[in-house]
């Protein structure tokens, strides 16, 4: 529905599309989906985001550059608020952003989390290459350089890269 | 103000702050880089989870004071002053991860035997009345399936390896054996969480059981359990490690990066 406050709250969202993740700059916050609700009450811009990860040490910075770009385009009034439910997940990033991370030399998540149990030496997720785009690719490491991320090598073109993982 | 649950939030979020600040002990000294990086992974999952428990606690205990008129803000609780202003008989951690660490084998089975314990329990606590430690639950079990699936891969490929793994395993049985019994202790405050003990110690034993076969080590038989750490009292171990964490607030208070 086409609110008063859908429609001040519009041009925050293009003030959103402008900040991006600290650790990896190809995306913006929106294509990590990790802006959950804008809402403009009484002269007030209330942002509501998710963190990705629970230890991601990101979050601190990224409300903070939320703030700063919403400073600098004219707003004062500024409420950000940190909800943990529902959880987020790599489903929630957007297929713009999933091509951004391939042509930046990261492997994008998988759909579906076809093998995310607990159970060890469980056969690993078909990940592709984000360089030559070969199939045949192995894991070295869960994790990798950061919490979001595990460490492949492609047995194709030899070159290691990170797949950021599915959550 | 509901101390039981404040209780219980720190004492699930000084759990995790100490055990990740025990693996934390190896960054630079992983056997492998591969490794170092996956303990000191596992280490910032666990102060995420425990800054997550920590906020909220602080919120629980300020909710009385901020009710209230104007106020000293130095008053107030934060997540930081409740890890670096807390003294030792006031942190409820498990006694398991204040243990100091002796080798990987040793540190790799104090994972393993806290995650399958904490998959377990965040399973419950997901369908908790508390609807803010029902979402941190269901958050963390995310990074948690990570690191039951890692830390069991690892129990069983140095139980089921070489005789040196073998034996050092053999030891790291023996020197964590009394301190997994606490897991299932209830504390006087946990008793209205609604937590089913029985069930979750049912659990934890079949998933330790069934590594351990696999892994092709004796499952280590129950003679004394250590506890106290849930109330306060601890061993010998943790005044050091918050002597450590603690040295640079309480020597220079407010400092900030």
């Amino acid at each position: 529905m086409v609110t008063a406050a859908n429609i001040s709250a519009q041009p925050v969202w293009q003030i959103l599309a402008t900040v991006t993740d600290p650790e990896v700059p190809v995306l913006t916050i929106l294509d990590l989906g990790i802006v959950r609700d804008v809402n403009m009450v009484d002269g007030q811009v209330q942002v509501t985001i998710t963190p990705t990860y629970t230890g991601c040490p990101a979050m601190d910075m990224i409300s903070m550059n939320i703030r700063l770009a919403l400073i600098e385009n004219g707003y004062s009034n500024i409420k950000i608020t940190t909800v943990l439910s529902p959880a987020w997940t790599t489903d929630w990033m957007s297929e713009e952003g999933k091509q951004k991370l391939q042509q930046y030399g990261i492997a994008p998540p998988n759909a579906k989390q076809a093998v995310c149990t607990p159970d060890s030496f469980q056969e690993e997720e078909a990940i592709q290459c984000p360089l030559c785009k070969s199939y045949n690719t192995k894991m070295i490491s869960q994790f990798g350089s950061t919490a979001c991320k595990s460490l492949y090598q492609c047995n194709e073109c030899k070159e290691p890269f990170d797949y950021f993982k599915c959550h | 103000m509901n101390q039981n649950l404040i209780d219980y939030t720190l004492h699930l979020a000084d759990t995790t702050l100490i055990l990740a600040q025990r693996n934390s002990e190896w960054c630079g000294h992983g056997p492998i880089l591969e490794q170092d990086i996956a303990i000191t992974n596992i280490s910032l999952d666990l102060i995420g989870q425990s800054r997550n428990f920590y906020q909220y606690a602080a919120a629980l205990i300020n909710l009385p004071i901020t009710i209230g008129t104007a106020n000293n803000p130095a008053d107030l609780a934060t997540e930081d002053s409740l890890a670096y202003l807390r003294t030792e008989r006031e942190f409820k951690n498990l006694l398991l991860v204040e243990q100091p660490n002796v080798d990987w084998g040793q540190t790799i089975l104090r994972q393993f035997y806290f995650s399958v314990y904490q998959l377990y329990l965040f399973q419950q606590l997901q369908n908790c009345k508390d609807e803010q430690l029902a979402a941190i639950a269901t958050k963390a079990l995310k990074e948690i399936t990570y690191h039951v699936r890692w830390s069991s891969e690892w129990v069983i490929r140095l139980g089921d390896g070489t005789a040196e793994s073998h034996q050092r395993m053999l030891a790291a049985i023996e020197e964590l054996k009394n301190y997994t019994g606490e897991f299932f202790i209830a504390a006087g405050y946990e008793t209205p969480m609604g937590i089913d003990f029985a069930l979750l110690k049912q659990q934890w034993e079949e998933k330790t059981k069934a590594v351990f076969e696999e892994a092709t080590l004796p499952y280590p038989e129950k003679t004394f359990n250590q506890s106290g750490g849930k109330t306060g009292t601890h061993t010998e171990h943790l005044g050091y490690i918050l002597a450590e964490m603690q040295y640079l607030q309480r020597t220079y208070p407010g400092a900030e990066w």
